[in-house]
Formats: structure tokens, C-alpha cells, sequence
């Protein structure tokens, strides 16, 4: 059994479809503690705090690193085959076909943009916090100020205030939300779990569950510019 | 009308093709696109050229055997129907149409137009059948059948097996096939019998022929010339997985 | 030297005779079995049957088909359904009511005994079909649904929505995968037979052309069968698939065996009518929308004129003005009335002015009836795929207009003749399915050609093919190194480059048409002494004219569809004669083979059976010598001839 998650297109979509579904639950999971960031920065502190270097966090980020290898190694395997499935001569017209979605058509382009967002989240938060806790340290400096590893809360607005990093971020996003919108109800169909009744269900539902993610971070990320910006808006005046 | 060609012309596997442009006049709007091909290939053996070599053959919709992609499109610009359905009242006068065969690894160009659809027949050689022998059989009522699942079984054993899912698959993956003839015999009694064998069995020989894998995108149903859902790739799915699953 | 004609007919009761038969005949053990190979040629529903049929018993089996896939063989085109005697809606059907209206629907042409054979293994086939995985039409308790046909007051036919052909065939075809993965039965997809070997007067072997390679091939093997379906595209426009050929018969009948009742064509009633003159083929409306659909065309010859120059659409027409000519002449079948009846009877409207179209050659099949009485949407339910077809070709809706019709050619009776066994009067050379002439008579009835494609390949071949070949059991394996097999390909290979040699002006499909022209006008839907003659005349010119002046392009080594076209035509321009001199000397009329000078008084067909109550059976004497017909007399023990009566 173990061989045919190798071997068998359809083991290697159920690899897909699992890691990807666990992808979303953790990426919900994130969004809704980055909400509270919004809400009170002092909260959020206390769950960095509690997600620090502790052998549970650190279990928790090999086992997430892992899905996201596993899911874009997949991925890249998948669309090599795919390549080649394709044979050496390529149409010379295509069009879109009807009721097919551009994010269906453009998963590993998607998946790239946001590995590459994900590597310069990780450069911004990870390197700051966690991996300064690994390596034995307390703080380290972002954008000339001394930050503590433990102050998630300033590391956001230290961040945020830099507009290009907010236009990443948001650019980032939109390629998450088109991933999702395919992605979602794609790993329903690839267990099986979907049938002409329920794709409307499925696409809206994956629709809603992409909208909601990119709406959670992007709100982060805006309202900590704005506060950057606009100082009336962090209630100084 | 008139319109401008351009075809894809190849001498046959090993040599190397090109487009070649060629003019058709004075076509009656009722022609199909057959047809069209036809008084070109008339002309063409009346300057002495060869004629372009395309698959048809019943030329209603319903063998299977024409395929060509026409302006990007399997089957042309209609839904739901064959290149042999197609009337030149669905292009404009003076239109350049351009025609290629099936672009896929695993159906290589035999010449001009036509392809090697063999792969096709593997993949039901594999195991798309119920393993009945003549005469060894109860009577035809003696098993009653949902007329649901009859008719679902009917929607996913329309398939005329053209190709067109994996020609159109940006994947070059033909789950759309696979699952019509996998899900037409799980609806039915007589065919669960092997459901499990035959998922596992048609699977493994898809991917051993070098078809792509499903990521999903529903261009072979948009492109299916009978309308098949990929519901019944989701019931493939189903049905391989849980015969993985029992090993 | 005559043919020696010995239909093997058993002896005994009507219903015992395949009992006996089968009892009487030798079998051939296992072991034996895995010695003998066997060709068949066609992968339809008779091909495709009997391969996988003989394949399960252990013979070796090669089958050969000119598609790159067994599967799409013309047989999948089929729309309607398959009769069968079972009875299921409790309308007294029986095996013996089934025959009955075969032979009838037949006009009296076929034999009594293959007919009720046909009926008796009816009921097998659909059990064998459903336990295949074959998806037929269910009604909600689960149990299978019928619907009627034409020629018949049961409704006694199974379908699979419009595509019962392709379901059936489907089914087959699955079956010989398995015999296919399993060993037992070679498949050649994309090889055409163009010859067949005859060594010590018994069928040995074929020459095959590969289409990809053009390479020619021998295969040898102790029996051969052909199941290549039938010859109607020699009209050019008919319902056939562009493919569909008589060359495979025509060998088989070059070498020695009969050809019987050649003439005997099935016009069918719905199809869309003809365009103009680049059409490559004609389309056909399943038979079952005679069901619903009420045929007509105006009483008055202003209202034609009108519909004609567009000033009417035909809903305008008022039903006191509407002609419903087949209710109106046959009150008893009405809309149902066989195909053959009504495709002459739209002739003489169409004859008398009435036709419907620009080209006078149409009558309306009208819903409107249906539809106000079942509603629209149970009328898509039923037909929905037909109307959807009908619209995409003609670019008018079903449901708001009636739809036009006109008859074509569809199917041929006539084929290569067999005994009860199926074998020609070639030893060990078969024909099953449309290419043999046994069951249908002058006319074949809805529904009835699967069922006979399916009957010999499940349930009739396997058996009596073991009969001949349990005297092989000590041959050896065919030697294909041999003077006969030396000789077919060489006549093969000189006929190809002839073909290519002669370079001349006109193209293969210009001739084609030119023949299907000729047919339609004087061996068509109404025949004279007169057309007969002419026809005979103008092919004979016309088969000068195509070697003399055929312009054949490309090589004979590679993939060359002008090539095939060529070599089927040549067939064809012996067949059209040969179908020419048969209706000639069939001076009579029955079902399909109506001869206008043999008509009763308000135009029924007028048979003669003291003079015609027999199968003409041909014999090739050479492509410009006359051929010589020997006469196999159809004897009726168990059913009374009677005028076809369909009116009351």
C-alpha cells in the first residue's frame, strides 16, 4: 500500500489532497491568531510566547515544514509527468475552455509565488523569532530598532509600516486566494468526496474558505500600515 | 463562405510536420466540416497533391473515430458534439481556421491529422469489462436496477472513447475516459462484482501508458463531445482508493 | 458449373430443429480447440460477438478491422433498440410471434428455419447483454423497459436511450478485451482485407493491408469468418459510416462464393433529407420517433407551394388540411407501418408534388401531436438527443417545426449466402451478421439487425463452426508460404499499382458519386425493366471510365486513404451491376425491391411466389462476364404466404 502514494497518479493526488487540506487547516489556524494581533497586541504576544521554542511548537513546525515539502515536491513531480504527458509538440492555438477556472490551469505558477512569499514570511518572522530563540538568542533588529523575539506584536508593525512590504504581502495573498479557490474543493474530488449535486456546494465553499483567509491576513497587514501611517488611526489623537 | 487553412501536415511519425495554408471557396453555410475537408481533399487530388489524411467515419457523432483541434478547440467550436457534427455556419466568412491533430505523448501523429488512439484500447484491455461468458448468464430481470443508476451508468457509457479528454488536458491525463468506463459498470450490480480489480487494473495501465495526472481543471468535460461529468472521476476516485485501502 | 446450394436446413418440428441441430453436430474438445485458429474479419456486433465467443471456447482468434479501434465499428450508429420475444410487458409475445413478424416484415424471402432460430436465442442475447454491463433503459421498479417498433403490435424492443447500437457493441467489445488481455483473441486494428485464400477448394487464409504501413500480409488459419456488414454505400449517400464497405464480401464472392439476393435493399424512411451536392453522407432519425411523431405532408398543393417559397411555416397549416398519408392508407400500423412500406409511400406523395422541401424530396415528421398530449418535456426525455441532433444539422427546432424526412439507403438484405450453418459455399469460409443474406428477407424490421448480429456471433457460430472444424483437428497450422497464398498477393499487389499507374483526371469520390447517381435513379427506392437495363449500361461505361481515367494519388507503401477508396470502389462498380442484374431478373416486387411494373391496385408491393419464392444466388464469372444465378427455393412449411397487409 505504502508504494502506491509513489507509483500511482492517483496515490500521488491523495498525497496532494491530504497535505493540502492540512496546509488549509494550519493556515486557518495562523489567520485566526493573526486576527487577534489586530485586536489586542498584547494577546497575540502571549501566543507567540506560548508558540516559542518549545518542544511542541518546534514538533509542530518540522511536521508543517514537512507538508509544505511534501506538498510542492509533489507538486513538481506531478507537473513534470504532466509535461511529458503532453508530448513534445504543443498546440499552436488553444483557447480557454468554458467553466475552466485560470487557477486551475495555473496551480504550480500559484504554488510558486507562494513558496516565495512564504520564504520571505519566514526571512521576516521565523529568522526573528523562533529561529532567534533556537539559536540561543533574545532579540535581533529590524528596520534599526532592537526587537525581542517574544514581541511578535512589534515586529508586525515594524514590518507593515514599510509600504513594499505590505504590497508583497498582499500580492502574496492574491496568489494564495486564487490556490485556494481551485485547491479547496480539488482535494474533495480527489478522495472522491464530490459529485455533480455538490460541485456548486464544493466551488463556493472552497470560494468562501479562500475569501475568508485572504480577508483575515490581508486585514492584519492593512490595518498595521494604516496604524503606520496615519497616526489618528492607532487612536494617539 | 469562403475561409483560409491552416493544417497541420505531417508525412507520417518519424518525419517532422508544419502548417501548410491552404483556400476553400464558395461553401455552403449546411456544409459540415467534414465536408469542407472533403472538397478540399478533392481539389488537392485534382492538382495531383495528396489529399490530408483525417479520422471519420460514421459522421454522426457516435463511432468515435474523428477528432482534430480546431482553433485551439477539441472537436471544434460546438459543445457537446463531434468534429463530424460541426457546420460551417459556425465560423465566420472569410475565417483562417486553423486544424491540428491530438497533441498528447501518448497518442503520437500517424500522419498528417491522424493519431494512434491505441493507448485507448490498452486501458480497456486492462480491465473495462465484466468478466461474463456467453450463455452463462440469469435472466435479464433477475436483478432489478435503480433506473437512477441505470441512467447514470448510461450518462458515463455514452463515451465514443475520441480521445478529445486527453488531447484537451493541459496534463495530457485521460481520468476523463478512464472513469466513464470504471464508473459506468460500478452503477450497476454486474459490474461490482470486479470494482475493485478493474479501478486498481485501468489505473495502473493508464499510467503505465504515459497519460498525465487529474489536477482537476474540467477542461475534458467542457470538451467531452457527449457531455461527461467529471463526477465520474470523483467516483474513480472513490472506487480506487478504497480497493488501495483494503489491500 | 452451378453453385451446389445445401441449406443444411435440420429436419423436424419448426421449434425443434436448432435443438436438434445442435445436438446432431460434432464439438471440438479443449485440447483441440487451443490447435485451430480462426479469422474473422469486422469487429461489429457479429465480429466482435464471435470473437470473444469462440476466443472464451479456446480457439485461437485473429480479428481484423479497418478502424483504428474494434469499437467503432458501424454498429455503434444503431439507435433504436433490439427485439426480443421476452414477453416482459405481457402483450402475448412469444419466439413464435417474433418469427412470425420477421418473416412477414420480410415479405417471404427469408428462410423459415434461420428466422425462428433468430427469435428463439432473441431472449439470450438480452440476458447476456445485461450481464455484460450493458446500461438498457429501466423503469422505476428496476426492471427492464420496452418500447415499440415498426412491423410489429408488441412492444418487444430493448433499448439503451438513442444509442442501443453503440451500448451493444460496447458490451461485445468489452467482452473481447478480456479474451484480448487474456490471450485468446490478436487484435489488427487499422488492416483491411483485400483478399481471401481459397487452397483445395476450403478458405485457408486472408491478404490483409496494413493502412499505416500499406504493407500486405498473409494470415492463415483453418477457418475464416466474415462479419463486415453490408454494402449500402454503393449509392454513395446512404446512412452507412464513410467506411462501411462490401469489398470483403466481394472477394469471397470473386472466389467462388454465392451472393444472394443482392438486390434487396433497405430504403429507410427517416432521414434527413439531402442538401445539396457536397454532402458525404445522410443522416439518420431513429425509427423509434415513429413512435410519437406523426408523418404528413398538405392536402393541398398551395400549401406546398407556400411552405416551398417560405410564405408558411408548416405549423400554419391546419390540421384539417394535413395529409397523415400513412394513417390515412394504413389504419391498423399506421405511423408504424414497416420501413420499407413507408419509404414508398413517401415516395409517391413526394412523387405526386407533395414534398415539402426545395428539392420536392421531403415529408414532415411532426411532434406537435406528441407533445400537446405528453408534454415537452417527456418528449425530450424521449428523444432529446435526436431533436438536439436534428437542430445542430438542419438549424430548425423539432419542438416549434416539424421535422423533414426523406428515405435513404440504410441497410442490404442481400449478402453473401450461407447454409443453416452460416457457411458460404466456400468450406470453412462464413459470413454472419449484415454480410450474409439469411434472415431478413426482402426486408429487415426495426431493431432486428442487432439482434441478428448478436444472435450468429453469441449463440449461432460458436457452435456450428465446430461442426467444420472438428474434422481440422489433425491439420496442421496454415502454411501461408504456398502457391494460393503466393498468387492472392500478387493479384493484390498488381491491382494496387494499377490503381496507382493509371493516373488519370478524375478523382475516386468524382466516379463514386457518379455510381451512387446511377443507383439511386434507376436501382433505388422504384425499379423498371427499363431503369435496370440502363443502370446495367452506364456501370458497365462508368467502371471503363475508372480505369481508364481514376486518379489515384500517393504511394502504396504508406498510409493512403485514396488507395482504400479505390480499391473499395472497384468492388462496387461490380457490385451496382450485380445488384442491377438481380433486381433485373426479380421480376417481381417484395419488401425492399419494389419493381414498378409489379404494383396491385392502390400500390402494394405484388409478389409473385410461384415464380420468385427463392433466393437468387450469384456466381462470379469475371469482372465483364455475366454471372450465373442458381436458384436455393424457399420453401414455407409452418407459415401461410399471404399478402402483407398492414392496413387492418
Amino acid at each position: 500500500m505504502s508504494c502506491f502514494l509513489i507509483n500511482s497518479s492517483l496515490g500521488k493526488k491523495l498525497v496532494m489532497s491530504i497535505s493540502g487540506c492540512f496546509l488549509v487547516l494550519f493556515i486557518l489556524f495562523h489567520m485566526a491568531m493573526n486576527i487577534v494581533a489586530i485586536i489586542s497586541p498584547d494577546a497575540y504576544n502571549m501566543i507567540c510566547e506560548f508558540l516559542g521554542a518549545n518542544w511542541y511548537a518546534l514538533a509542530g513546525t518540522v511536521v508543517l515544514a514537512g507538508g509544505v515539502l511534501i506538498h510542492f515536491i509533489y507538486a513538481l513531480i506531478l507537473t513534470m509527468n504532466n509535461y511529458k504527458a503532453r508530448g513534445t509538440q504543443r498546440y499552436a492555438v488553444t483557447v480557454k475552455e468554458p467553466g475552466v477556472s485560470w487557477a486551475s490551469k495555473n496551480m504550480l505558477a500559484l504554488g510558486v509565488i507562494v513558496v516565495v512569499g512564504l520564504l520571505l514570511h519566514l526571512s521576516h518572522f521565523w529568522a526573528k523569532m523562533q529561529l532567534v530563540e533556537l539559536l540561543g538568542g533574545h532579540e535581533s533588529e529590524v528596520c534599526g530598532k532592537m526587537v525581542a523575539a517574544t514581541d511578535g506584536a512589534e515586529l508586525i508593525r515594524l514590518t507593515f509600516s514599510q509600504w513594499y512590504n505590505v504590497v508583497l504581502y498582499l500580492v502574496w495573498f492574491v496568489a494564495l486566494w486564487f490556490h485556494l479557490t481551485h485547491g479547496v474543493w480539488s482535494m474533495l474530488q480527489t478522495v472522491g468526496w464530490a459529485n455533480d449535486t455538490w460541485y456548486p456546494r464544493l466551488k463556493c465553499l472552497a470560494n468562501i474558505v479562500a475569501t475568508i483567509i485572504f480577508l483575515g491576513f490581508a486585514a492584519v497587514v492593512v490595518v498595521y500600515y494604516l496604524q503606520s501611517v496615519c497616526p489618528c488611526c492607532n487612536g494617539a489623537c | 463562405m469562403n475561409f483560409t487553412l491552416k493544417i497541420w501536415r505531417q508525412k507520417d511519425a518519424k518525419s517532422k510536420g508544419a502548417f501548410e495554408t491552404y483556400k476553400v471557396e464558395n461553401i455552403s453555410a449546411d456544409t459540415s466540416f467534414l465536408e469542407m475537408l472533403d472538397i478540399l481533399n478533392n481539389d488537392l487530388i485534382h492538382e495531383g497533391k495528396e489529399p490530408v489524411a483525417f479520422d471519420h467515419d460514421c459522421r454522426e457523432g457516435i463511432c468515435g473515430m474523428c477528432s482534430l483541434h480546431i482553433d485551439g478547440q477539441a472537436h471544434g467550436p460546438s459543445q457537446a458534439a463531434t468534429t463530424c457534427q460541426i457546420y460551417m455556419r459556425k465560423f465566420k466568412d472569410g475565417a483562417t481556421i486553423t486544424i491540428e491533430p491530438w497533441r498528447s505523448a501518448a497518442f503520437p501523429v500517424i500522419k498528417d491529422l491522424v493519431v494512434n488512439r491505441g493507448a485507448y484500447d490498452q486501458i480497456l484491455q486492462a480491465g473495462g469489462f465484466v468478466s461474463v461468458r456467453t450463455n452463462s448468464v440469469p435472466d435479464a430481470n433477475a436483478i432489478p436496477i435503480p433506473k437512477a443508476d441505470a441512467d447514470e451508468s448510461m450518462d458515463a457509457a455514452s463515451c465514443i472513447g475520441c480521445g478529445a479528454c486527453a488531447a484537451t488536458c493541459k496534463n495530457g491525463s485521460a481520468m476523463l475516459f478512464v472513469a466513464a468506463r470504471v464508473s459506468s459498470l460500478a452503477k450497476l450490480p454486474q459490474g461490482r462484482v470486479e470494482g475493485a480489480r478493474r479501478a486498481k487494473a485501468m489505473v495502473a495501465k493508464m499510467d503505465e501508458l504515459g497519460f498525465g495526472n487529474c489536477t482537476n481543471t474540467g477542461a475534458c468535460q467542457a470538451e467531452c463531445p457527449k457531455g461527461i461529468s467529471i463526477a465520474h472521476i470523483a467516483r474513480l476516485n472513490r472506487e480506487f482508493l478504497a480497493a488501495k485501502l483494503q489491500e | 458449373m452451378a453453385l451446389k446450394l445445401d441449406a443444411k436446413i435440420p429436419a423436424g418440428a419448426l421449434a425443434d430443429k436448432w435443438s436438434n441441430h445442435k445436438a446432431a453436430i460434432k464439438v471440438v474438445s479443449p485440447a483441440n480447440k487451443r490447435k485451430l485458429d480462426i479469422i474473422i474479419v469486422g469487429t461489429g456486433l457479429g465480429g466482435a460477438s464471435a470473437a470473444a465467443s469462440l476466443g472464451e471456447l479456446g480457439y485461437n482468434v485473429k480479428i481484423f478491422c479497418i478502424q483504428d479501434s474494434p469499437r467503432r465499428a458501424h454498429s455503434i450508429a444503431a439507435q433504436g433498440g433490439i427485439n426480443a420475444a421476452k414477453n416482459y410487458q405481457n402483450d402475448n409475445d412469444s419466439v413464435y410471434r417474433l418469427f412470425y413478424d420477421t418473416i412477414k416484415g420480410g415479405d417471404y424471402r427469408a428462410r423459415e428455419a434461420n428466422v425462428y432460430r433468430l427469435a428463439e436465442v432473441s431472449n439470450l442475447i438480452i440476458d447476456q447483454c445485461v450481464a455484460q454491463g450493458v446500461p438498457f433503459a429501466r423503469e422505476y421498479g428496476g426492471l427492464l423497459a420496452n418500447r415499440s417498433f415498426g412491423g410489429a403490435q408488441v412492444s418487444r424492443t430493448f433499448y439503451a436511450r438513442g444509442q442501443t447500437g453503440q451500448q451493444l457493441l460496447l458490451g461485445a467489445y468489452s467482452v473481447l478485451n478480456k479474451e484480448i488481455a487474456a490471450g485468446s483473441v490478436k487484435s489488427y486494428p487499422r488492416h483491411e482485407m483485400l483478399d481471401i485464400v481459397v487452397e483445395d477448394g476450403e478458405a485457408k487464409g486472408i491478404i490483409a493491408r496494413n493502412l499505416v504501413t500499406g504493407e500486405i500480409e498473409r494470415h492463415g488459419a483453418h477457418a475464416v469468418v466474415i462479419a463486415t456488414g453490408g454494402y449500402g454505400n454503393v449509392f454513395f449517400l446512404s446512412t452507412n459510416a464513410m467506411g462501411s464497405n462490401g469489398s470483403a464480401a466481394f472477394q469471397c464472392y470473386r472466389k467462388g462464393a454465392g451472393f444472394a439476393n443482392p438486390c434487396f435493399t433497405q430504403i429507410h424512411p427517416t432521414c434527413i433529407p439531402v442538401h445539396g451536392t457536397q454532402q458525404s453522407k445522410l443522416t439518420l432519425m431513429s425509427e423509434s420517433l415513429r413512435n410519437d411523431g406523426r408523418i404528413w405532408v398538405p392536402k393541398k398543393i398551395e400549401d406546398v407551394q407556400a411552405i416551398r417559397s417560405g410564405a408558411k411555416k408548416p405549423s400554419d397549416i391546419a390540421e384539417e388540411d394535413r395529409d397523415y398519408y400513412l394513417e390515412r392508407r394504413y389504419p391498423a400500423f399506421g405511423n408504424l407501418v414497416p420501413r420499407d412500406v413507408a419509404s414508398r409511400a413517401a415516395k409517391e406523395r413526394c412523387d405526386a408534388g407533395f414534398g415539402v422541401n426545395e428539392t420536392g424530396l421531403a415529408v414532415f415528421l411532426d411532434f406537435k401531436t406528441a407533445i400537446e398530449r405528453l408534454g415537452k418535456d417527456i418528449i425530450k426525455q424521449r428523444y432529446g438527443n435526436l431533436f438536439d441532433m436534428y437542430e445542430e444539422i438542419t438549424d430548425v427546432s423539432p419542438y416549434e417545426q416539424p421535422m423533414q424526412i426523406f428515405p435513404a439507403v440504410h441497410y442490404t438484405m442481400g449478402g453473401i449466402w450461407v447454409d443453416y450453418n452460416l457457411m458460404t459455399t466456400i468450406p470453412g469460409l462464413y459470413a454472419i451478421g449484415e454480410a450474409n443474406f439469411s434472415d431478413h428477407g426482402a426486408n429487415r424490421l426495426g431493431a432486428s439487425a442487432l439482434m441478428q448480429g448478436l444472435a450468429d456471433g453469441y449463440f449461432v457460430l460458436p457452435y456450428t463452426i465446430g461442426d467444420y472444424l472438428s474434422k481440422k483437428i489433425q491439420a496442421p497450422k496454415v502454411n501461408t508460404d504456398t502457391p494460393a497464398f503466393d498468387e492472392a498477393e500478387k493479384a493484390v499487389k498488381d491491382k494496387i499499382a494499377k490503381l496507382l499507374s493509371i493516373n488519370g483526371t478524375k478523382s475516386v469520390d468524382d466516379i463514386h458519386k457518379a455510381l451512387g447517381h446511377i443507383m439511386w435513379e434507376n436501382v433505388g427506392m422504384a425499379r423498371t425493366e427499363e431503369s435496370l437495363n440502363k443502370a446495367i449500361v452506364e456501370i458497365q461505361a462508368l467502371r471503363k471510365e475508372f480505369w481508364k481515367d481514376v486518379k489515384v494519388v500517393g504511394t502504396a507503401d504508406s498510409f493512403n486513404v485514396e488507395l482504400e477508396k479505390a480499391l473499395r470502389l472497384v468492388d462496387y462498380l461490380e457490385l451496382g451491376e450485380l445488384m442491377a442484374r438481380d433486381a433485373l431478373n426479380r421480376a417481381e416486387s417484395c419488401g425492399g425491391h419494389f419493381r414498378s411494373e409489379h404494383q396491385t391496385e392502390d400500390g402494394e408491393a405484388l409478389r409473385h411466389d410461384e415464380e420468385f419464392a427463392y433466393a437468387a444466388v450469384w456466381e462470379y464469372k469475371g469482372m465483364d462476364v455475366e454471372p450465373e444465378m442458381t436458384k436455393e427455393p424457399l420453401d414455407y412449411e409452418f407459415t401461410h404466404r399471404a399478402q402483407r397487409n398492414y392496413k387492418d
